[in-house]
């Protein structure tokens, strides 16, 4: 059986679902692009100790500021 | 013996200088060599613990406040030591920081000259940190702009130029005016650290009375009204930490209880 997630692991799913669908309301050619980005910078922590709360804590924080950033319509690419 | 005569008062002159001693040359000096523990985090290494690094500062060779060592590490010890600053003398508020456990100006707080003893500096407290001692203010701004401290007037005046006010109307803005929106009291409030996402916070208070009491105002029913719930304003259980720590002698306590008495129903 699947252990169910914690809150915050369920915060962070919740998370990489948005910036998921932010890329899909991005213009279709630059998609792959948006794609490849937020899934570089999830996996770039995918290390981290689980019970590392506070730096969790932070990175959660950061990202939803990414996210309110990047869905802005005047961001049409990223590299 | 032309020549030799020249020569020789030249000789006269540049003996003169060499024996003349010049004041602010002062014959070797002991260094005084002050301790200082500064905050520092780095948002790059985000899985590393905060800490307190050690810098050692000269204080003959410094400025008298703390803002000046700070700078003379950052200049010749430690360029990846960050923190904001700007004006220097008290009137930005960029350089809010927790010195010695009190929150205020590093621009406006002398160093302690007590070599034996440490300065300890933080950033302020109860706040997201960005980097060292640069703290996330982006709430803060934004619970400043929901209380609307702007002129809200239905008419502009007939000759077109300015809303006039009287000398007595305009004597009520004093001490209220002066906020430079440092944070130091906000971040100071034990209430406004338990309950950052809805109480405002003295600094931000202060504010909403300031514009409250302005004469030419004539929003005050719907401002008034934006307080009137049980966390907006009263949060605030006088604990004055707000009034003892404001770096401009500003009494952010007084104003609140004066909102609290122009809220009682009439």
């Amino acid at each position: 059986m699947i252990k169910r997630p914690s809150g915050l692991q369920r915060q962070i799913l919740h998370l990489y679902r948005q910036f998921i669908r932010l890329a899909y309301q991005k213009p279709q050619e630059n998609r792959a692009h948006f794609e490849k980005h937020f899934r570089y910078e999830f996996q770039r922590y995918k290390d981290l100790p689980r019970k590392d709360f506070s730096t969790i804590e932070h990175l959660l924080r950061v990202g939803r500021r990414r996210l309110e950033l990047f869905s802005s319509p005047e961001v049409k690419d990223i590299h | 013996m032309f020549t030799s005569g020249l020569k020789r008062s030249v000789v006269g002159i540049t003996g003169i200088i060499s024996r003349r001693g010049l004041a602010s040359e002062a014959a070797t000096e002991v260094p005084k060599l002050k301790t200082f523990k500064i905050y520092r985090w780095n948002p790059d290494h985000p899985a590393e613990k905060p800490k307190l690094q050690e810098y050692q500062v000269d204080l003959n060779k410094c400025g008298p406040m703390v803002l000046d060592a700070l700078l003379k590490i950052k200049n010749e010890q430690d360029a990846t030591l960050t923190f904001r600053r700007s004006c220097r003398e008290g009137i930005c508020g960029s350089c809010a920081m927790n010195i010695g456990g009190r929150n205020t100006l590093a621009c406006l707080c002398r160093i302690d000259t007590d070599e034996s003893k440490q300065t300890k500096i933080y950033p302020l407290p109860h706040m997201y940190i960005v980097k060292d001692l640069v703290p996330d203010l982006t709430h803060f701004y934004q619970q400043y702009k929901s209380i609307q401290p702007y002129l809200q007037r239905s008419k502009v005046p007939e000759d077109g130029k300015e809303n006039l006010q009287s000398i007595e109307d305009r004597e009520k803005l004093n001490g209220l005016y002066e906020c430079i929106l440092c944070a130091c009291c906000s971040t100071a409030c034990p209430s406004y650290w338990w309950n950052q996402e809805e109480y405002l916070g003295p600094a931000v208070l202060m504010q909403a009375y300031r514009w409250l009491i302005d004469s030419r105002d004539e929003a005050s029913a719907a401002r008034k009204q934006m307080l009137q719930n049980s966390m907006s304003l009263y949060r605030c259980h006088t604990i004055m930490n707000c009034t003892r720590t404001c770096p401009k002698g500003l009494n952010p306590g007084y104003a609140i209880a004066e909102i609290k008495k122009a809220l009682i129903p009439a």
